[in-house]
């Protein structure tokens, strides 16, 4: 069954229509409110604040809503360098999202380390979270993570969403 | 004419300071019976993630009620190995991780890691008129643009959100200039040892000097929204009063150690570049409290502008490096011409500019404070030990003291106040 | 050697201050570097000079914090700027301590440096004289690994309790070493892929500054043991250190 990301009558899979609309609909609304959890570390968190600021407003993709709490959020941005000390309790902050849950790796130093080869730094987030979206920069763009969020949505709306609740169910 | 009758109709907040007044009556009543009670003592952790702590800094404190009776601080969450990586890198190559310390004002501390390896090699007496002022505009920049962001936050977190999108904004500006000025928003790696890497843009002053007459209007605009708000003024007077004796004994420094009364700018005691040649004030506020450090950095700011314009008066013209092929890469066209500068410029790309053996120790005033650096050389390219004195680190001392005494809502206010840096802190 | 500084950007002349005891005499940090000296007379070497800044070597750091407290009640240091540690991976003693005073009465900086050897590691606090050495000390203690007797909480800093390493020392690998503490933390070795290329600090000549392999764990021995043979050859570029030991070293055997 597949699933279609346009909301439209499409005859061919006229026996799925119900359910690819409901499908695209739900990741419609998945991905246009995902409320970020900003796990702002170190420098990238200033450009992750001024992607909030009114230059490059990120409510215009439905994701001013920083939550600050894991619970009532869908992506963590992690923003920032990674230390050695720090990881456990990114981790637990991960693991006390309720799915669906998305990361994204913001700048180099999440990503891979960055330029910081040292005997802190935890050469990558993705060592222990699951990355979505790597973005490059140090520290990148705020358009840059806009566009981070934009492949992210794009991600979010390609999910089988209903097949996979019905696993879960 | 009908009598015009008054009706109180007491509102929430009425009724709850007329509760308020009946308090104490109530409570004397219940004391005795209260007073044998068993009460214990709360840990709180106040978590390395928190949208109030400015970074990655975990307190942990016992809390009696509202009030805290301990407080432990926690750093150490972005130690990034910035000091063993200076030892592996030349000069040169360190000047990125600089910018990454106070990542609020990246100009501020290239500058200041600079004069300080310009010193060990003694040729800070060789440097350019312009590059010099160019240097000092940048600092005041950074200063500008590091108080808008400080500002900016604590009012956020202390409730007043409005305020962190117009600092935001003229942030903004001063993105602008530096990325016309250096290639990059923020992190911006200009100044190289014996200069800058380029010099300034054509036409940079003049948005520079329309920035400036901006700004000011901003933080008029700012100080209205916040100096007699009602709200501001009861969380931050009285809260967080650092004496002047803490304040000497605890190693404050920057806007901390200024609202306590304590007349101490490194600008004007142990100039550097040319700030012996500008005029302009040092604020210094006199109570120690939260209030007293957010009217010195509001009024900072204003004096970084004073002294902005008057570097792009007195702007001179002229080189902006040192003529120097051994310290600082000469031009490419005479590389790709001439042997000699081809040979500079390969072992000062390689090697490193040769530092001589011996040590130093440059302070710089930073926007949060002192910014050291002691570098300890064993001659050639790369240092054999620098440390980085970070003005947060000190300043985050002060908390254990400080703290008990207040109550959990102050917590937030003392913090914001204190503006510090976790980068800086934990290097 | 005594040097009287020039006046110069970075060393403004002497000031005209009020001392504590309410005169007003010229101050400079040579004239407090050498008050001090002459109050400690054997215990504190001459002040050297360098960069128009003193510094006042200690053999022995067991009294400094007396020293200390008479450098702030006496001679207005009132400041403790700053507090480091180098380490001299191969020499004995291996370690110094290095405090940088100021005073705001007076402006001027002065230098302390002391020795410390490996076997011992422990220096009086002086958290009694400036309350800021507390955050200072620990630091040293978690990076360097050395103590602090009389410290009120010395405990790791930086790094959480329970690392087993200290990460400044030179024969500790950039790229770190690998620890596990179940639900504390853990650390793993970073790739530096042979790296860092870049020079090693010391070393008159390409040869010793730049070998052709650096391997992380060994780089610390590499670096000294070519600056010992270094040594062993040539008097004349007797530069090799920063200025102002009162001690011969003692050769590593």
């Amino acid at each position: 069954m597949q699933t279609q990301t346009e909301i439209g009558y499409n005859s061919k899979v006229e026996g799925d229509v119900v359910v690819t609309r409901v499908d695209a609909a739900l990741n419609w609304f998945r991905k246009n409110s995902l409320w970020p959890m900003p796990m702002g570390l170190a420098c990238c968190a200033i450009e992750l604040m001024a992607a909030g600021a009114s230059r490059f407003d990120i409510s215009r993709f439905g994701a001013e809503v920083m939550r600050f709490s894991p619970r009532q959020s869908d992506v963590m941005i992690v923003a920032g360098t990674v230390t050695y000390k720090m990881a456990l309790a990114v981790k637990r902050i991960y693991e006390q999202m309720a799915e669906p849950k998305w990361v994204i790796a913001m700048g180099a130093c999440a990503s891979t380390g960055g330029m910081y080869r040292s005997y802190a730094v935890l050469q990558g987030v993705d060592r222990i979270l699951p990355v979505d979206v790597y973005v490059a920069g140090c520290p990148p763009r705020p358009e840059a993570l806009l566009d981070a969020l934009i492949k992210l949505q794009n991600k979010v709306a390609k999910e089988p969403i209903l097949s996979m609740l019905k696993k879960v169910a | 004419m009908p009598e015009l009758l008054e009706i109180q109709i007491p509102d929430a907040a009425g009724r709850a300071s007329q509760a308020a007044q009946e308090l104490p009556e109530r409570v004397k009543s219940n004391a005795e019976e209260v007073a044998d009670l068993p009460t214990e003592k709360m840990v709180l952790n106040m978590g390395p993630s928190h949208p109030a702590t400015h970074g990655v800094l975990r307190i942990v404190l016992e809390l009696d009620g509202e009030i805290i009776t301990k407080a432990t601080p926690d750093i150490g969450y972005l130690h990034r190995g910035d000091e063993k990586i200076a030892e592996n890198m030349t000069y040169t190559q360190f000047i990125p991780y600089t910018d990454r310390l106070d990542y609020l004002a990246p100009l501020a501390n290239n500058v200041a890691y600079v004069l300080a390896v310009e010193k060990l090699m003694g040729i800070d007496k060789q440097l350019p008129q312009r590059c010099q002022f160019v240097r000092v505009i940048c600092c005041e920049l950074a200063r500008i643009s590091s108080h808008l962001l400080g500002l900016g936050s604590y009012a956020m977190d202390v409730g007043a959100i409005t305020v962190f999108l117009h600092t935001f904004t003229e942030r903004e500006k001063v993105y602008n200039l530096c990325e016309s000025l250096t290639g990059a928003r923020f992190t911006t790696s200009y100044t190289r040892i014996g200069g800058l890497a380029r010099d300034l843009p054509p036409g940079w002053a003049e948005q520079c000097r329309k920035f400036c007459h901006e700004v000011v209007v901003n933080i008029n605009e700012t100080e209205t929204l916040l100096s007699r708000n009602r709200i501001f003024v009861d969380r931050t007077q009285g809260v967080g009063v650092v004496s002047r004796q803490d304040a000497i004994d605890y190693g404050l420094s920057g806007p901390n150690l200024r609202g306590s009364g304590i007349e101490h700018d490194l600008r004007k005691t142990q100039p550097y570049l040319i700030y012996n040649q500008l005029k302009f004030e040092v604020p210094v506020g006199s109570a120690g409290d939260c209030y007293d450090r957010y009217l010195v950095r509001i009024e900072e700011m204003r004096q970084s502008v004073h002294i902005i314009h008057q570097c792009l008066d007195q702007m001179p013209g002229g080189p902006v490096n040192v003529p120097d092929g051994k310290v600082v890469l000469p031009p490419k066209d005479r590389v790709q011409t001439r042997m000699e500068d081809l040979i500079h410029h390969f072992i000062n790309v390689t090697q490193g500019v040769n530092a001589p053996p011996g040590e130093i120790y440059f302070g710089h005033e930073n926007p949060k404070g002192e910014l050291g650096f002691y570098i300890n050389s064993k001659g050639g390219g790369t240092p054999y030990r620098l440390k980085i004195r970070s003005p947060s680190f000190v300043n985050l001392s002060i908390l254990p003291r400080l703290l008990p005494g207040h109550m959990m809502s102050d917590v937030v206010a003392v913090l914001g106040s204190f503006d510090f840096v976790m980068g800086e802190c934990d290097r | 050697m005594s040097v009287v500084p020039n006046p110069s950007p970075s060393n403004p002349p002497p000031r005209q201050t009020e001392t504590a005891a309410g005169r007003l005499s010229p101050v400079t940090a040579l004239s407090l570097a050498q008050k001090l000296q002459r109050q400690f007379e054997g215990l504190i070497s001459e002040p050297t000079e360098f960069r128009a800044e003193f510094s006042l070597q200690i053999s022995n750091l067991q009294r400094i914090s007396e020293i200390c407290s008479f450098a702030k009640t006496e001679l207005g240091f009132d400041y403790l700027v700053d507090m480091t540690s180098l380490d001299h991976y191969g020499e004995d003693p291996r370690f110094t301590l290095v405090y940088h005073l100021y005073g705001y009465g007076h402006l001027q900086y002065v230098r302390l440096k002391g020795e410390v050897s490996e076997e011992t590691a422990e220096v009086p606090t002086v958290t009694g004289v400036w309350r800021t050495a507390d955050w200072h000390e620990r630091e040293i203690y978690d990076l360097m690994g050395i103590r602090f007797k009389g410290h009120p909480d010395l405990r790791r800093i930086i790094m959480w309790e329970g690392y087993p390493y200290f990460p400044l020392r030179k024969d500790f690998p950039l790229s770190g070493r690998p620890s596990e503490m179940p639900e504390v933390a853990f650390t793993q070795q970073a790739p530096l892929a042979g790296g860092p290329f870049v020079t090693i600090a010391g070393g008159k000549d390409t040869i010793s500054r730049e070998p052709r392999v650096r391997i992380p764990d060994t780089d610390a021995i590499e670096m000294n043991s070519r600056l010992e043979r270094r040594r062993d050859i040539k008097g004349a570029h007797g530069e090799a250190r920063a200025p102002g030991p009162i001690q011969p070293k003692k050769e590593r055997a």
